[in-house]
């Protein structure tokens, strides 16, 4: 493998948790509910699935203790959200400093435990293509989990019935309430699946990328995710392009400091957080204030009035 | 059978003063339960967070300094909240600001400066945070940027700027290689008030802070334009009320009084800059504003409360061995029930009978 083979590697992998993220992200503000505990369920998926796959010496186990974990934290907030009508920014900040402090609680007796590598799943003759090969087709199966996710989700909102009444349900919950739709289920089942995948997301960070636990180790993963459901203009596919930009320059900016430019490493390290800061503006500001793409009951609770 | 929440029409003013001490009382019983099935005893636990503290002069001290940023940092971001604007990055504002007034500190350091230092180092440490504030209101109001997400990603900048500050350019040279910067002058210190041990006078700021919001909100113009836009931001509009002059007004507000907590946390307790100076003070205030209702006083008792916990939290993890991320997800869920609890109070649960 060549060193750019190495990088472009690399960058799938630091693409790939950021994409599950923002994909789940995606559906459930789809349907009208912002969630911004992504950080939060992430580190409780991140935790359980390293405590799974290390008590019972599977990565399958902790892919589903990862994914239980993520989806439990999504139903305590759908519970806060849908069922209290609470407020959705400041119960999903909740649910992150919740996520944060419960996965420390967890994780501290496994601190400095290690887990074996995860078999990769070499695709026959397509890994060894030149170039592209090895990053995209020699990768753990969460990449092409990851792949297919995007592509599901796609065909699913735009595609099938189920998917234009998350929509709808997304768009104007009252007219939506008054056609017959379970707004609240609708939404319940939304948010759920964006737990799965931010717990799937999390799971991938303490399994395959690092393979130990630390505390904190989400490092504001979540909080990406949930700015590239924003990039993306709520649409999967511009969430693959945006998660394997950032990728890209999480990656680089790890080259460069080992590289020694002469700058800083915290200036460097600082460069993901500043390009989504960027990123935001170019994109609202081409968008104009309106919010074009925005779901249009997004962030507000639905009560019923009747 | 089928539960069903309901608008209430008339909304009880008992209820809304009740309804963060219930969610309270909801969120020891499930920290109860939790410290439970982790095999300890939740009444030994309640001992050692809340009781014991309450009990020694010497916590009674430290809780009123760990409450001094809280409250102080609340009370701006109360501001936000009324106005409906969601500044969550404090915690950088706070950094920022430690280190617009630590730049003095540090400048003046050996010089045999005066006491002008130390309320110049203040006034910097609010310039410094509102200049940091006034970006996500900023870059909202001028391009559209959502201020939830700007305000957290500058929360890493910051934390990064710092620790680049005490390893680099400010780190002190006979400090044995250690990141951090050399320990302030006494006039750059914070005094301690006679008689109350480490307890500087940061505290007294804290109070000022609330009795001069509570005659901010209750007796001037901006402050009932604030509570309009908030409440009924249609009817701020058809008053003329300038939404843009509000953001910007609110965000270097809680931005000031951020930055201002920062300086006086390290120029009161911590005398130096280090790597890290908070230990999230700027993401606990956003609770003890909701836990306070966005009242003044409210958020004093909340912010003590606060402190009380994360007072309890260290003992508990000498004491009980408990690890002291547990006082972190206890807060996590303190703000869930306390948002929980706000929705029951404008809204009534109703039974609904489902008829097969």
């Amino acid at each position: 493998m060549t060193t750019f083979e190495a990088i472009l590697f690399t960058v799938v992998m630091a693409s790939t948790p950021l994409l599950i993220a923002a994909i789940g992200e995606l559906v459930a503000e789809r349907a009208g509910v912002l969630n911004l505990g992504v950080e939060g369920m992430m580190a409780m998926g991140a935790v359980s699935a390293f405590v799974g796959a290390f008590l019972f010496q599977s990565t399958w186990i902790g892919i589903g203790f990862g994914m239980l974990a993520g989806g439990l934290m999504a139903a305590l907030f759908a519970v806060a959200v849908l069922g209290f009508a609470a407020n959705q920014v400041g119960a999903g900040l909740a649910l992150t400093i919740l996520g944060l402090g419960l996965s420390g609680v967890i994780g501290a007796p496994f601190v400095g435990e290690r887990l074996p590598t995860t078999p990769r799943l070499e695709i026959p003759y397509l890994s060894d293509l030149p170039i592209l090969g090895s990053a995209l087709f020699s990768q753990d199966i969460f990449v092409y989990l990851s792949l297919l996710l995007v592509a599901g989700v796609a065909w699913f909102l735009m595609g099938t019935r189920a998917g234009l009444r998350l929509r709808s349900v997304g768009e104007n919950h009252g007219s939506a309430h008054s056609l017959g739709l379970p707004v609240l289920k609708v939404r319940f089942m939304a948010v759920v699946f964006g737990g799965l995948c931010a717990g799937l997301a999390g799971a991938y960070l303490s399994l395959v990328y690092t393979r130990f636990w630390a505390p904190n180790m989400t490092a504001g993963r979540g909080w990406i995710a949930v700015a590239l459901v924003v990039f993306a203009a709520w649409r999967p596919g511009w969430a693959l392009v945006g998660a394997y930009i950032f990728g890209t320059a999480t990656v680089l900016q790890l080259h460069a400091q080992a590289a020694q430019f002469g700058l800083p490493s915290q200036f460097l390290s600082a460069v993901p957080y500043l390009a989504t800061i960027i990123a935001l503006v170019i994109l609202s500001a081409r968008r104009g204030s309106s919010g074009v793409g925005a779901p249009g009951s997004l962030g507000q609770p639905f009560v019923p009035d009747r | 059978m089928r539960i069903e929440l309901a608008p209430r029409t008339q909304v009880s003013p008992w209820g809304r003063a009740l309804a963060p001490v219930a969610a309270l009382i909801v969120s020891f019983a499930i920290a109860g339960l939790v410290i439970w099935l982790m095999g300890r005893s939740p009444i030994a636990a309640f001992q050692v967070y809340i009781v014991d503290p309450l009990m020694d002069p010497w916590s009674l001290r430290e809780i009123a300094m760990k409450a001094t940023p809280l409250v102080i940092i609340a009370i701006g971001l109360s501001y936000c909240f009324r106005a409906n604007l969601w500044n969550i990055g404090a915690e950088g504002q706070f950094i920022v600001g430690a280190i617009f007034g630590s730049g003095l500190a540090l400048a003046v350091h050996g010089s045999g400066a005066g006491i002008w230092v130390l309320p110049a180092m203040l006034i910097l440490a609010m310039i410094g945070g509102a200049l940091y504030g006034a970006i996500p209101a900023f870059l909202r109001l001028r391009f559209g940027v959502n201020e939830i997400l700007t305000s957290l990603f500058l929360v890493y900048v910051a934390q990064l700027l710092l620790d680049y500050l005490v390893r680099g350019p400010w780190r002190d040279p006979m400090g044995f290689n250690f990141p951090q910067s050399v320990v302030f002058d006494a006039a750059a210190t914070l005094p301690a008030i006679a008689g109350m041990g480490r307890v500087h006078i940061g505290v007294i700021f804290a109070l000022i802070a609330v009795a001069v919001t509570m005659i901010v909100l209750g007796r001037t113009l901006f402050g009932y334009r604030l509570r309009v836009s908030g409440d009924a931001p249609r009817a701020a509009r058809f008053a003329g009320f300038s939404q843009a002059r509000t953001i910007v007004t609110v965000f270097c507000i809680s931005g000031g009084l951020a930055g201002l907590a920062g300086m006086i946390e390290v120029s009161g307790v911590l005398r130096q800059l280090q790597p890290s100076i908070s230990p999230g003070y700027g993401f606990t205030a956003i609770i003890v504003a909701f836990l306070g209702r966005l009242n003044p006083i409210g958020i004093l008792i909340a912010g003590l409360i606060m402190a009380l916990i994360l007072i309890g939290g260290e003992n508990a993890q000498i004491i009980l061995r408990l690890p002291l991320d547990l006082a972190l997800a206890f807060q996590g869920l303190v703000l869930l029930c306390v948002l929980s609890a706000d929705a029951l109070v404008t809204n009534r649960l109703r039974i609904v009978r489902v008829r097969a």
